[in-house]
């Protein structure tokens, strides 16, 4: 029996690919040998048209006009597509309504699509794209937050979230600190880029391969530029090159200009982004600046606080209010802030519109409160990790989050605990110090964070997931549900879930690609929610048809229902026993439905949006990580040399998988923090496009010594699928330690007199402004 | 219309009549014959997972090594070994030793760069046992993920060959194949481009006279090394080169001399054999050369090329410039000398006739007791371009400076020696005074620019720091190394 609810430890069935064991990825053979079939691998038919788009070369102008002929002359072109080609309506957001999908009048990024070429060959697209005279009037841009902030240019109202009273709070605390700083951007970098292919099909309709993580968002957008009904799309994914949050919203415009340039012509479309092209027209991980002021006691407790979060969200509204919502649930992390007000601006910059990329705002919101508790540790001359742990939440009085909500699952003082003494804290301590004082040139930094991350989306609606499993006669699976495999795991994690219900080895399981048409209205898969609601619905369906296999059963063999048990690949009917193949064919045979779908909504979650109040998430994920640095006080160079990390993933439905999450997560964190640089010149163009400019970790970064462990104890006190955990976004925000020990070097190299007002990323350039300033300038 | 390319495909001699002359290796895998194992994650070569291994005859064994299959153009192939990730296939249909490591360590999870990595280790499979984690890192430099972290894939490189060390290619057998479609004369290739109608031309000569004469007869023609660069100009600026000189496929410019005083090496060396060759008695360079873009890059990529290219953040020009290394230019029967700091004229303008190419580099030896210092600041420590990459030559004698060298990319139009600094501290005691005049003069030889890889004031002060840093690294024992081999810092 799955021990969901039963509050027992994991046990582990005897059958291939049950819950809470280590199973590889369902597709790691066919990765390795390279027949995983991407959407560009697909066999391309004669009569492809490849399609190209053409982008805004400005960040802000008039649209004056666009002559097109040599376009459409050019050799090769079957189609040019504009605003003016399209049927139903021009906009691909994914609820504001303003995304259109070609630029009319106005262009407000560089990047911006402003038409499309359709042509037998991508060279004849290009080509073709390039002989187009588009006349702009420029008009003054806001590129960056600062200048959107002066200019008050938002994409929605600003927030506030708050609890007691900050400004009381502030002017009765006897230490009192402020200061601001500045996080960061990040490309997604997925390594399949954005990518569509589509298939005209009768009476008008389409087919689409779409590279997304949100078929059903992507259907529906295809339909409505169609204007079309959603049932005349069929979106289709088998899994994605990398997804983070990238192919979320933005794969909708490459599957609608396909799905156009299919419909409009009769022949199939492709629509394959150049990495350049995908970089400058897809939006990123927001920047923001992040200003404080905080008041404390003599332990570093916090006794006032006041946040004020500015975000860069583009030219759009996209996801943004989500994202920006979702750093201000992060502004606490694992910490009682008490009396606390937490301003939120959603500034809108003639800039490619931020999105979603893991962590979904939630790393921004959590960084601060880690450089404001260090701060406070330094000015205090306390230590760092008795600052936070003074600070963590506790019992009654001490538990409720500033939206409001109790925290009734806290394990971070245990993973603190437990860190400590795994990664040794104390000596690690004495020997920085010790490197420190012998060093005058290298210098050494040790940090220890802890992680808090709500699970659930905090758009209540999208909590729901669906599922279809067909049991076929001979005894084989056939799973579909809606969540997509990007890479993460999700795919054979729901099949282990199906396998054990079924109690029969996984290799009976066929995995298949998602699709519109098996299973409707999904939400994305994001929000590390991909096992929790999909596995769900995957078991749900699971149950019904084995309920009516133990009902048809016990007709059938005169018996009560209880008697019936399905184990280790056998149905066990009173004393007779049946192979799970056998039984499936006597099913078939009793004329019983062997198919059933599966639905699922997450419980308990609520919240008011206008008073930033309720409970958002069914519960939290946590983490801890101590990271050890070296800088290279002359050239603003590091590297991290070690890294140790305890992580909750309540009872792991997969414990290799998740240790992937874990660590792939924490290196892709550390590089938003570090060497990940976006740099928009003043004519607002991306001059960090490609991987010879814009820089993810590569495998020298890894640190030398990296040890992970999950947390032996941990079980989701909700009752989620077999009490296993989400995964996929948490362990992003354990990197935040490798700035906080970078700030800690750079401290060392100034002797600890100051803290350092360390930006991110902490590129060597600066890490080396930051020396200098500790220094007393140069 | 004409030529045929050859080469060697899994145990078959693949044949190209008159392909597109810049057709890329990648884009013929990929969409012209369907094998798509082969990803492309940038096309620029700066990602990896187009990784392919190519072997190449070299005297009575081939030699293979990874390269980047998205900037290679595929004529360039004639006369070689194509492995890609299909070729590894066992005679059972299996996984070789390096993909069954990749699937027990858990070292896939979207599987796009996998490909990639796969031919990689492959490539440093057939190196043999126990590769360092230096080693590994290194070989995986150019191969980028973004979802592992790289743990599981280092693990892999460390298992593989405990899984089977036989799985290595019939060597004797793969000698036989690329003797037998050797060619002895000069590859012609010509096809009509469907973009211009014009035809585009490719040569490749195997003697330098016969290269001479194609230069000097083709003056306008873009001359091809490795294509680590000219790749990028068809893949992302999607030019039109209506000739294309490959240089290759010529011997003599493949050539190194060790004489008693200095290294010859031929223009069309590859950077991974020059690393090799110069490291051993320039321990910096090595390790410079080392972080020269990735081991794909650096087995294509020629120092010749490098130099020949003339930009302004070319890894080797500042290490050779500070060793004091003089270029060959031929141009039909005639060869001039010139010190390679004379070749660069401006931006984007150097010292070379029509009708002439670089022939070679000669490196001197270094003198008793020179101290020579390289460094390479960038964002990242591998596979980056520098912000700034300096290097210094030292002779210092009894506590004096007698002679200084200083040289430095990404901080001019051009790599550019700073004769400010070297006469602020030659003749001078080796002081941290001195050096710290020597800082302060470096102001007047460098006017660098902010761009995305740094700003003007970081390229100065890090320029100038380092200068203090060759001068701790050449008196003091403080620890001032991240990366590399420490114990060159106080050699």
């Amino acid at each position: 029996m799955p021990d969901t609810g039963t509050g027992k430890g994991p046990m582990t069935s005897d059958i291939k690919g049950a819950v809470h064991t280590d199973l590889r990825h369902d597709s790691a053979h066919k990765h390795v040998a390279g027949s995983a079939v991407y959407i560009d691998d697909l066999p391309e038919p004669k009569n492809l048209l490849h399609i190209y788009v053409a982008m805004s070369t400005v960040p802000r102008a008039r649209l004056e006009g666009m002559d097109l002929s040599a376009v459409r002359a050019a050799k090769g072109v079957a189609c040019v597509l504009t605003a003016a080609d399209i049927p139903g309506h021009n906009d691909v957001s994914p609820f504001a309504g303003d995304d259109p999908l070609f630029a009319t009048d106005l262009v407000e990024y560089v990047g911006q699509p402003i038409f499309a070429v359709a042509a037998d060959s991508r060279e004849q697209a290009i080509a073709a794209a390039g002989l187009a005279d588009v006349r702009y009037a420029e008009l003054p841009a806001y590129l960056d937050i600062d200048a959107a902030l002066a200019a008050e240019s938002k994409i929605e109202s600003s927030q506030i979230m708050a609890q007691g009273d900050s400004e009381q709070g502030l002017s009765a605390s006897k230490h009192r600190v402020s200061g601001s700083f500045r996080i960061g951007g990040q490309d997604h970098f997925y390594l399949e880029g954005q990518i569509a292919f589509a298939t005209p099909l009768e009476d008008g309709d389409v087919h689409v391969y779409s590279s997304t993580q949100h078929p059903s968002e992507v259907q529906h957008l295809v339909a409505h530029v169609l204007g079309r009904p959603t049932n005349a799309v069929t979106v289709e994914v088998r899994r994605m090159g990398g997804g983070f949050g990238g192919k979320e919203t933005h794969p909708a415009m490459f599957a609608a200009m396909a799905a156009l340039a299919a419909v409009k012509t009769g022949r199939p479309a492709k629509l394959r982004l150049d990495r350049d092209d995908d970089m400058v027209m897809t939006g990123k991980r927001h920047d923001f600046r992040y200003d404080y002021d905080v008041g404390c006691d003599d332990t570093g407790r916090i006794t006032g606080l006041n946040v004020t979060l500015a975000s860069r969200c583009g030219r759009s509204t996209d996801l943004s209010p989500a994202i920006n919502d979702r750093a201000m649930f992060h502004v606490d992390n694992c910490y009682y802030l008490g009396d606390v007000r937490i301003d939120s601006h959603r500034l809108k910059t003639h800039t490619v519109s931020n999105t979603a990329f893991r962590g979904f705002g939630g790393p921004q919101g959590m960084l601060g409160i880690e450089v404001v508790l260090s701060t406070i540790a330094h000015k205090l001359g306390l230590d760092p990790v008795a600052v936070r742990e003074a600070n963590l939440y506790g019992g009654p009085g001490r538990n409720t989050t500033p939206f409001g909500m109790t925290v009734e699952d806290n394990v971070a003082p245990q993973l603190i605990a437990g860190l400590k003494e795994s990664a040794d804290y104390d000596a690690r301590v004495a020997s920085v110090r010790a490197f420190n004082a012998a060093n005058p040139y290298l210098k050494k930094g040790l940090a220890l964070t802890p992680v808090k991350f709500g699970i659930s989306f905090t758009t209540t609606h999208l909590n729901q997931a669906g599922a279809l499993v067909h049991v076929y006669a001979d005894g084989s699976v056939h799973l579909n549900h809606g969540g997509t495999e990007m890479g993460q795991g999700l795919f054979v994690k729901v099949a282990q879930v199906v396998a054990e219900e079924f109690q029969i080895d996984i290799d009976h399981i066929k995995i298949t690609a998602t699709t519109t048409a098996k299973v409707p209205n999904t939400s994305a898969t994001a929000a590390s929610s991909g096992s929790d609601l999909n596995g769900m619905a995957a078991l749900d369906a699971a149950r019904r048809i084995k309920a009516r296999l133990s009902e048809f059963l016990a007709e059938k063999y005169d018996c009560p229902q209880d008697r019936i048990t399905f184990r280790a690949g056998h149905v066990y009917v009173e004393n007779r026993e049946f192979s799970f193949a056998d039984v499936a064919k006597q099913a078939y045979l009793g004329r019983v439905s062997l198919s059933s779908t599966g639905f699922y909504k997450t419980p308990k979650i609520h919240y008011d949006r206008a008073s930033h109040k309720g409970r958002p998430f069914l519960y939290f994920c946590y983490g801890a990580a101590m990271s050890e640095v070296t800088i290279d006080t002359l050239t603003g160079e590091y590297k991290v040399d070690r890294v140790d990390i305890l992580h909750d993933c309540g009872r792991s439905l997969n414990p290799a998988i998740d240790m992937g999450q874990i660590e792939g997560g924490f290196i892709q964190g550390m590089g938003w923090l570090t060497t990940e640089e976006l740099v928009f010149d003043e004519k607002g163009r991306l001059r960090t496009h490609a991987p010879s400019t814009y820089k993810i970790p590569a495998c020298s970064d890894r640190p030398a010594e990296m040890n992970i462990a999950l947390y032996d104890k941990g079980r989701n006190v909700e009752a989620t699928i077999h009490r296993s955990k989400a995964v996929g976004e948490p362990p992003f925000m354990l990197a935040n330690s490798v700035f906080l020990a970078l700030a800690d070097a750079v401290a060392a190299a100034g002797d600890h007199k100051v803290w350092p007002n360390l930006n991110a990323p902490a590129t060597p350039e600066e890490v080396l402004k930051a020396v200098m300033a500790v220094r007393g300038g140069n | 219309m004409a030529g045929t390319v050859k080469f060697m495909l899994d145990g078959q001699v693949h044949e190209v009549h008159s392909p597109d002359p810049t057709e890329t290796l990648l884009n013929y895998l990929r969409y012209g014959i369907a094998r798509t194992g082969t990803k492309e994650g940038c096309a620029e070569g700066d990602c990896g997972a187009c990784t392919v291994v190519v072997g190449e005859l070299v005297g009575d064994s081939v030699r293979y090594r990874a390269v980047n299959a998205c900037i290679l153009f595929l004529p360039t192939l004639d006369g070689k070994e194509l492995l890609t990730v299909e070729s590894l296939k066992g005679r059972d249909g299996g996984l070789h030793p390096v993909q069954e490591a990749l699937v027990e360590t858990h070292g896939s999870q979207c599987g796009f760069c996998t490909p990639g990595f796969v031919m990689s280790l492959y490539a440093l499979y057939l190196e043999g046992p126990n590769p360092s984690r230096a080693r590994i890192n290194d070989a995986l430099a150019g191969n980028l993920c973004r979802c592992t972290g790289y743990g599981p894939i280092i693990k892999a490189a460390e298992r593989m060959h405990a899984i089977d060390t036989g799985a290595a290619p019939d060597m004797q057998a793969a000698v036989a194949a690329l003797k037998a479609i050797r060619r002895d004369g000069t590859l012609a290739v010509s096809s009509v481009s469907t973009l211009t109608g014009r035809e585009k031309h490719y040569y490749a000569p195997v003697t330098m006279d016969a290269l001479a004469d194609l230069v000097l007869a083709h003056p306008d023609a873009t001359l091809l090394a490795g294509g680590t660069d000219v790749g990028l100009w068809i893949t992302k600026q999607h030019r039109q080169l209506d000739v294309v000189i490959y240089v290759g496929d010529v011997a003599e410019l493949k050539a190194t001399r060790d004489s008693s005083d200095s290294f010859e090496i031929g223009a069309g060396v590859s950077v991974s054999d020059a690393m090799d060759m110069l490291g051993a008695h320039y321990g910096d360079m090595g390790e410079l050369f080392r972080r020269f873009a990735s081991v794909q890059i650096r087995n294509s990529g020629t120092l010749g090329g490098n130099i020949a290219n003339g930009s302004p953040i070319g890894d080797s020009m500042p290490a050779l410039i500070a060793a004091g290394t003089k270029l060959v230019l031929r141009r039909g029967g005639e060869e001039r000398t010139i010190a390679l700091e004379d070749y660069f004229i401006a931006y984007g303008k150097q010292d070379r006739a029509p009708g002439e190419f670089v022939a070679r580099i000669i490196v001197p030896k270094p003198a008793a007791g020179l101290k020579y210092r390289a460094y390479k600041l960038s964002k990242r420590f591998d596979q980056d371009i520098s912000a700034v990459c300096g290097a210094f030559a030292l002779q210092i004698d009894d506590g004096f400076v007698t002679s200084a060298r200083i040289a430095f990319g990404g901080m001019a139009a051009t790599p550019k020696r700073a004769t400010n600094a070297e006469a602020a501290i030659t003749g001078q005691r080796w002081t941290r005074e001195t050096a710290e005049a020597g800082m302060k003069a470096m102001a007047e030889d460098y006017a660098p620019i902010s761009d995305m890889r740094a700003s003007a004031s970081y390229r100065l002060m890090a320029a100038q720091n380092l200068l203090m840093k060759a001068f701790v690294e050449t008196t003091e024992g403080a620890a001032t190394r991240l990366v590399g081999d420490r114990e060159l810092a106080h050699a």
